[in-house]
């Protein structure tokens, strides 16, 4: 049995220790707001925060999740408030939307670690997700927004 | 073991209890729907008389329906029936504006919920044998909407019919505005819900009087999407998010070389794996089914499996230019033939030639290919992101023998569709599963399962030749185009009697500009290969062909390649003007910064009119750098224009990715690209700067989803590299051309 932190809540699992934890999130937790778009962390659609990090769920084995604080879209904000999900509603940035928790989650962090990024370091962070829908002009308005509206 | 070919087999017969109607009823029905066209049924009569109150809309507010397409409650709410699908083009809120706007509704009242699948809500995009209820052609707008504005139409009068009788007051005297009847002259007003259940006792007008475009009041504004909100916290479902209680999860092995089955395998380790319930042979290959995903997956790796592994080299993509090349000297099936096109090239005074070529493509939407299946005694639903829920229908009914009522099709959100969806391969799946073993089953493709067994957008080889007379001017235009056919492949029964794939040929054989001398002829390739629609068809490649051979004649005619373009417009002034507004926004002829260029494209794609301009720089490696696209669209009147901006945006991207690096090989009978680190597409860092014009218009909708980004971009950026290197990009993905300077 594993035990997971996810979104303030704690949960004991009953799977093999190295599942990926994006596949703990989506079928023993029922969390399905994290998606699967390839399982090579190649395409950030699994990402996640570990302690507050973006990390690639599908390249995360449960057994390194167990014991630190998981953030998943659920548990970004209580009702959609958080600043990157008010951008990506006011700019309408999702099309099929399906690549997009894990771009917000990404967001999130780099906007929590630069309030006021740089171009190069909004693209070197978003560069690790694919959009097939090619939303990547209005996620760059979005970041900005965000940076913005904080007076940075 | 059935190969794909059996199972496309069965599809051709027809369906049971086919009958074409025109269904004119004395009760308010489909008469409104269907009043042009044949449609065959393969379901059961939609009865408009039945109307059960969905549990979720009733509580105090019982709805009356108002035929087949929408319900108003006591309280004035309005449901509509959804036929189509979501997949990122904001279809559902655009329906939901159309309802809003004809019916003369509060927008922030109508809702709508899923269409079941009946001939009613057929697309009239895919009417005809085993056709139906779609979503694709970009047809959501410019072809449903307009059924779905005569059924508001027509509740709309009747509505007003009733008003005015309790008032006694000729109809002409009352106005419709926020879901309220009012009488001017007395200032009288009845709520829509204080009027549904009379009007929903009345005859449908037979043509009701559709509200002209330039006194819309809604549509062509700028709408928030209903979908964003729950696409931003997670709680959006897509097809892999379903979740039913008992549910098992099934992953397929499947023979990585198209076409073939297995000789025999051996289970007996995958069966005891954890959490293992079964292992299920189907058509397409061995199922292994188990409580989780992960579990599936891991025992799929167990299982040991005597694949038929043979194969024809001949069809390797290293061969295939030299195969498409043989074909491509041998007469094909004519789609155009104007005037004597041979004669003219023989007495041109300047010949050209030149030969293109593309890739074969995958649509790779975001979410991998799955569907849900519950097969019971009875009964039957499925759960699926689906392009063509009528296929749906129909393979369910084939596969678990149950009549249509005993069938249900739910469609979740798709995480992108592009055309891949459009066939189902999938929701076959997931119903053999479950019809085998009685149980809820999810069945899911891996990214490498989905990569490697698609239906991919055809390969093609194209002899251009051209003749200019000694002003420039063009007097013969000839195009053969080599390729494997799509509709023979999926849907035989729609190739023209000639034998024309007019999939093939869209983009080729209907170019509006003019052109005395006009032949077009196609040669269908032969190959083992999957094929299927990728996000405009014919047109991604013709556009690329047809707009980067022009810009040679422009060249060779010593012309301005705008100039050019727009002599040959006189008669289609709509694209005409499409083009002048590119050249305008994007400054053409005035200088650029020191090694930018310019490259232009017009094309007509499923009617809509399309231009781009494209800014390019070339380094001394050879590598592309697109600066900026400049795109313009005239697709008639619109729904939502940020949805068309959307999908402009979204299109350039799409087309741009192809172009520059995405090409799928065979090797050995497979697919050789399994995941995106050998299917390279396009990211954040490659993205050109967009801007984008929409044509204000009233004009009749057009369409939007493929032509507005995706058809230009690749000709646009190819003319550019031209202008920039001289060197002539005759081949996608432009990663094969060397660029480099010596």
């Amino acid at each position: 049995m594993i035990s997971l932190r996810t979104n303030g809540k704690s949960r004991r699992v009953d799977v093999e220790p190295d599942t990926p934890l994006l596949w703990v999130l989506r079928e023993q937790l029922q969390l399905t707001g994290t998606k699967y778009g390839c399982g090579i962390g190649l395409c950030g659609a699994c990402t996640v925060h570990l302690d507050g990090q973006p990390v690639r769920a599908c390249q995360t084995p449960v057994s390194a999740a167990a014991g630190r604080r998981v953030t998943t879209i659920e548990g970004l904000s209580a009702d959609s408030s958080h600043p990157v999900q008010q951008a990506w509603v006011e700019l309408q940035v999702p099309q099929c939307g399906y690549c997009q928790s894990g771009q917000i989650m990404t967001a999130a962090a780099l906007l929590h670690e630069a309030p006021n990024p740089s171009d190069a370091q909004i693209e070197a962070a978003m560069a690790g997700h694919i959009c097939r829908c090619g939303t990547y002009p209005r996620v760059a308005a979005a970041i900005r927004w965000v940076a913005n509206r904080k007076g940075g | 073991m059935h190969k794909l070919g059996e199972l496309l087999a069965e599809d051709r017969e027809p369906a049971q209890g086919r009958r074409g109607f025109l269904k004119v009823s004395a009760a308010w029905g489909g008469g409104l729907l269907v009043s042009h066209v044949f449609v065959d049924s393969v379901s059961a009569d939609v009865s408009a008389a039945a109307n059960p109150i969905d549990p979720k809309t009733a509580g105090s507010a019982p709805t009356m329906g108002l035929g087949a397409w929408l319900r108003i409650g006591r309280d004035g709410s309005v449901v509509f029936m959804m036929s189509q699908s979501e997949m990122g083009q904001g279809s559902h809120t655009g329906l939901a504006m159309v309802v809003a706007e004809e019916l003369d509704a509060s927008y922030a009242n109508v809702n709508y919920e899923q269409a079941p699948v009946e001939a009613a809500y057929f697309n009239p995009r895919y009417i005809g044998l085993n056709g139906g209820q779609g979503t694709g052609g970009s047809s959501s707008i410019s072809q449903v909407a307009p059924v779905l504005r005569l059924a508001c139409a027509a509740a709309r009068t009747l509505l007003v019919q009733v008003a005015a009788a309790r008032w006694g007051v000729p109809m002409p005297e009352c106005s419709t505005d926020a879901s309220v009847v009012t009488h001017g002259l007395s200032g009288r007003r009845f709520g829509y819900g204080e009027l549904a259940e009379d009007a929903s006792r009345l005859t449908a007008p037979e043509k009701p009087v559709l509200k002209n475009p330039a006194d819309f009041k809604l549509l062509g504004r700028p709408m928030p999407r209903r979908d964003t909100p729950a696409k931003v916290n997670g709680s959006a479902q897509y097809g892999l998010d379903v979740i039913l209680p008992g549910m098992l999860t099934a992953v397929v092995a499947r023979n990585p070389v198209f076409g073939r089955g297995y000789r025999s395998f051996d289970d007996s380790l995958a069966k005891r794996a954890k959490g293992v319930a079964a292992v299920v042979p189907i058509s397409a290959g061995i199922a292994v089914v188990a409580d989780t995903f992960w579990r599936a997956r891991s025992a799929r790796e167990k299982l040991k499996v005597d694949w038929d592994a043979t194969f024809d080299p001949a069809f390797d993509s290293k061969h295939l230019s030299a195969t498409m090349e043989s074909l491509m000297r041998t007469p094909g099936i004519v789609a155009r033939n104007d005037g004597d096109a041979q004669a003219a090239f023989a007495q041109a005074a300047k010949k050209i030639s030149a030969v293109y070529e593309s890739q074969y493509l995958d649509c790779s939407p975001l979410e991998p290919m799955n569907a849900t299946a519950w097969v019971r005694g009875d009964r039957c639903e499925v759960w699926a992101p689906m392009q063509f829920q009528s296929r749906a229908l129909s393979a369910a009914q084939r596969i678990t023998g149950l009549s249509p009522e005993r069938i249900t099709i739910h469609t979740t959100y798709l995480g992108g569709g592009f055309g891949r969806r459009f066939f189902h391969d999938f929701v076959e799946q997931a119903l053999e599963v479950s019809t085998a073993l009685k149980k809820p089953v999810k069945l899911m493709f891996t990214r490498e399962d989905d990569m490697t067994h698609s239906f991919y957008r055809p390969a093609s080889r194209n002899l251009l030749e051209a003749g200019l007379d000694e002003h420039g001017n063009i007097v013969s235009w000839r195009h053969k185009a080599v390729s494997k056919s799509i509709l023979g492949f999926l849907w035989p029964e729609r190739v023209a009697k000639t034998g024309l794939d007019g999939t093939a040929t869209q983009g080729a054989s209907n170019l509006p500009y003019a052109l005395p001398n006009y032949q077009v002829e196609w040669v269908p390739l032969v190959s083992p290969a999957p094929v299927g629609i990728w996000r405009s068809v014919g047109d991604s490649q013709n556009a690329f062909v047809t707009q980067s051979f022009m810009d040679e004649l422009a060249y060779a005619a010593g012309k301005d390649p705008y100039e050019f373009r727009r002599a040959l417009l006189e008669k289609v002034p709509r694209l005409r003007a499409v083009l002048d507004l590119v050249a305008e926004k994007a400054g053409w002829g005035q200088p650029l910064p020191a090694g930018v260029f310019r490259g232009i494209a017009a094309v007509t794609c499923y009617g809509a009119l399309a231009a781009q301009v494209a800014e390019v720089s070339v380094d001394a490696e050879g590598r592309i750098n697109v600066l900026r696209i400049v795109a313009a669209l005239d697709a008639g009147w619109v729904a939502n224009p940020d949805s068309v901006r959307q999908q402009a945006e979204g299109g350039v991207m799409y087309g741009l990715s192809a172009a520059m690096g995405e090409e799928i090989t065979i090797a050995q009978g497979r697919v050789e690209q399994t995941n995106f680190h050998q299917y390279p597409v396009m990211r954040f860092p490659q993205m050109p700067k967009v801007e984008f014009h929409l044509i204000r218009s009233t004009e009749p909708a057009l369409s939007v989803g493929e032509p507005a980004g995706t058809p230009c971009v690749a000709p646009a950026v190819a003319n550019a590299v031209f202008a920039a290197t001289g060197v002539r990009m005759r081949s996608m993905p432009f990663s094969k051309v060397p660029l480099r300077r010596a």
